[in-house]
């Protein structure tokens, strides 16, 4: 098969994307199975036979990872799925999280050529076809784990096992540096373990891929939160560069009376109990979440519609999403949104949350909200949600969920204060093209630690421009490559 | 292999003590600090405070007390064997007073295992440590001969009276008061009814008091805030800023409350794992009479 010149089919000139099959909301409310039930071959091959390869490739440098997409798009157009899935590997070693996770639709499929919603016209089902390769590679056995290039005699410590981590340790095994990676908890995968729920990432997924780095040469601590089992002095001393990928693990709460009633979760807590400790399993699993009749999720982002979705499956007569803007400002995916709808859960809009309510045993009975309208637009540009005088509701509710966002992990920072950070954020500050610390010139952050709480492929993103600079500064003493 | 178990020790009834191999937790370890482990997939997660550390054995010490599964799953555990997961030093270190204070420290129960590690740090810095470790009985009295070591005067009371003095660990407490002892901190261990009136002892001398609490955690390292308590009126994340924080602005009634919350879990889970225990020992006896 040519490399260059025009592929063999004839392009699908479908203004759709090949639809994909999902469970039916009546019965995945039921189970933590996957909702998406993925492409077949056919369907893959139809998807990237409508990608038009065009020149300007404006979905490349919508990617943050800079994967070839027209590419693979093309080689699964032509039926060469490991062909495409070596190709979409020297890039994004993690396709089946990424097709998964990443929000295509603000990224590369935004700026697709054929992306004219005036005209009907659907961009190119990038992470859909993504998905599909990643999926064949684990139900076919693949392994393209990619070469790595000569050892290189230095050595690297990333910190923390996220999507930051994993692709900076990904990036800097096959260059040949020798990768060490310490995660606190006792699995790895960050966020991609203990947030994302089973049924928008299956964790047989994440372990596959994971166990791809190991065969890389990718070694993995866990239970080993540094900061507190070794000093991040030690560290920077037992290697030839450090990053920082510890991510925005701080839960946020409300402030508001109430809060700490038995029955009220952080979002990290909830997901973590469910997620990372099989909680919706109990008691085949040791770790208990308690039977939910009507639960309140405060917030609109991604993790707050994990958090809905999640408590969905574990049968509550109702589930209640409180936010105190409209639905125009809702942070979270468009997809997640519309599943969150399909599986039933309320949206109550331009509602905020002003007391959680004590049943007369320190448990939860209800959380009072004031009713909003929207105003005038504020620095974000975001028009600003103002009370209406005198209206307020109560939502009769034994559980709480709180997901109005996350900070970043204070564990390690707080053992280095000399570490420089935003005085208000309490973000590690970078150099923004090589994540460089400006503290230190062998210690590198990025992801959520940097950036606060955002997306996992933006966090990707920061560990491949970390891992660039990491392998000039361990090659050459210095950031600077051109 | 990691995390191996050297010395495992009946302390008393239910009561493990457990010496385990990890070197780097030995080594950055601090009294008041606490590990999280798990025993078995699929675990729990669950925190125990360090009682000791051995450097030159890189090896640390902690006791657990069952009280539900995952801790009768710990203390069905042998020498030999080896904790799942294992993760410390977590929590702050205990606040030690420079040297020359006279230091009341109050344990009860299991907490008296804490005891031991605050005292010794105490006493190392040149500290007076007296020491009043209360039980409910003789019998379930521990490391008494460890707390004697390093203190310099220890009280012990049980509330049968079968050992020490009868009656409560306050009483010991305001019984140095009213003798006139100058006290410059106390610190406390033990159930939170206990610390709560320990610090209800305390507070009208104005001595400094500090509670190491106990609340439910999951990560135990600052992401899930299942362990929040109220300390003058704010939240605080005990597995970070504490375990301890000063008793006398803590609010031990909400903490006692949310230490409840799971509590008809725990029996179930305990009694499932019970059940199956008893399960697997009648087809034990059946298939060994078969066999006889």
């Amino acid at each position: 098969m040519a490399e260059t010149g025009k592929p063999s089919y004839k392009f699908n000139k479908s203004k759709i994307k090949v639809p994909m099959r999902e469970q039916k909301p009546e019965d995945r409310i039921f189970n933590f199975e996957e909702v998406p039930l993925g492409y077949t071959e056919e369907e893959a091959t139809c998807e990237g036979q409508r990608c038009i390869q065009c020149k300007d490739k404006p979905c490349v440098s919508g990617c943050p990872v800079g994967v070839d997409i027209p590419a693979f798009m093309r080689l699964v157009g032509e039926g060469q799925f490991e062909a495409a899935l070596r190709k979409i590997k020297e890039t994004n070693f993690l396709p089946a999280i990424c097709g998964r996770v990443c929000p295509q639709e603000d990224q590369c499929e935004l700026v697709c050529n054929l992306n004219k919603p005036q005209q009907e016209r659907q961009p190119g089902g990038v992470g859909r076809v993504e998905r599909f390769l990643g999926d064949y590679a684990m139900e076919h056995g693949l392994n393209v784990t990619p070469q790595c290039d000569s050892p290189t005699g230095k050595k690297v410590a990333i910190i923390g096992s996220g999507p930051a981590g994993l692709t900076a340790a990904s990036d800097l095994c096959q260059r040949g540096h020798d990768v060490t990676v310490f995660e606190a908890l006792h699995k790895p995968g960050g966020v991609l373990f203990y947030g994302i729920p089973e049924f928008r990432m299956p964790k047989a997924i994440l372990v596959r891929e994971i166990d791809g780095l190991r065969q890389m040469g990718v070694k993995f601590v866990m239970n080993y939160p540094v900061g507190k089992a070794e000093s991040l002095k030690s560290i920077r001393d037992r290697f030839d560069a450090t990053f920082i990928a510890t991510g925005a693990g701080l839960p946020w709460f409300l402030n508001i009376p109430g809060e700490n009633l038995n029955g009220v979760y952080s979002a990290n807590e909830f997901l973590t109990r469910v997620n990372l400790m099989g909680a919706w399993r109990f008691p085949e699993t040791d770790t208990p979440v308690k039977d939910i009749k009507r639960i309140a999720v405060i917030g609109a982002g991604n993790t707050a519609m994990d958090s809905a979705r999640t408590s969905k499956r574990l049968r509550p007569k109702k589930v209640y999403l409180i936010y105190r803007r409209s639905r125009l400002e809702m942070p979270a995916r468009a997809e997640e949104i519309h599943h969150a709808e399909e599986e039933g859960i309320e949206f109550n809009l331009l509602h905020a949350p002003i007391r959680i309510i004590d049943d007369g045993t320190g448990a939860v009975c209800g959380i009072e909200c004031q009713e909003m309208e929207l105003g005038e637009p504020d620095a974000s540009g975001r028009r600003r949600p103002v009370p209406i005088a005198g209206k307020t509701k109560i939502f009769e509710v034994d559980t709480v969920v709180i997901a109005t966002g996350q900070g970043p992990n204070p564990l390690l920072t707080a053992d280095v204060p000399e570490l420089k950070r935003d005085a208000r954020k309490g973000t590690i500050i970078v150099d923004e093209k090589t994540m460089q610390s400006v503290t230190w010139p062998d210690v590198f952050a990025g992801g959520d630690i940097v950036t606060g709480g955002a997306t996992v492929i933006l966090a990707m993103g920061a560990g491949r421009m970390a891992a660039n600079a990491m392998h000039s500064f361990l090659m050459t003493g210095t950031t600077q490559t051109a | 292999m990691v995390n191996k178990i050297v010395a495992a020790r009946l302390l008393a009834e239910k009561t493990m003590l457990f010496e385990i191999e990890a070197e780097h937790i030995a080594q950055r370890g601090r009294a008041g600090q606490f590990v999280i482990l798990r025993v078995s997939e699929p675990g729990e997660r669950i925190p125990l405070t360090i009682a000791h550390r051995d450097v030159a054995k890189g090896t640390i010490t902690i006791v657990a007390q069952e009280v539900g599964k995952t801790t009768r799953d710990l203390n069905a555990l042998k020498a030999g064997d080896a904790i799942l997961d294992l993760a410390g030093p977590l929590g702050r270190a205990t606040a030690i007073p420079e040297g020359g204070k006279t230091v009341v420290c109050v344990g009860g129960g299991i907490g008296n295992a804490v005891v031991w590690p605050m005292a010794t740090a105490m006493k190392e810095a040149g500290n007076r440590v007296i020491a009043i470790l209360g039980a409910r009985t003789k019998d379930l009295l521990i490391l008494e001969d460890e707390v004697r070591a390093v203190s310099d005067q220890v009280i012990v009371t049980t509330d049968d009276g079968s050992y020490g003095r009868k009656g409560l660990v306050t009483e010991a407490l305001q019984g140095l008061i009213d003798e006139g002892l100058k006290i410059d901190e106390c610190i406390t261990i033990g159930p939170v009814i206990m610390m709560k009136f320990v610090c209800k002892t305390t507070q009208p001398h104005g001595i400094r008091t500090l509670a190491s609490l106990n609340p439910i955690m999951v990560d135990g390292t600052g992401m899930c805030g299942a362990c929040r308590v109220t300390v003058g009126g704010e939240t605080r994340f005990a597995c970070v800023e504490g375990p301890e924080f000063d008793g006398h602005l803590t609010d031990f009634d909400e903490l006692m409350k949310r230490l409840a919350y799971y509590k008809p879990e725990e029996a179930r889970s305990l009694e499932r794992a019970e059940h199956a225990c008893r399960l697997q020992q009648a087809a034990d006896q059946l298939l060994a009479e078969r066999d006889r």
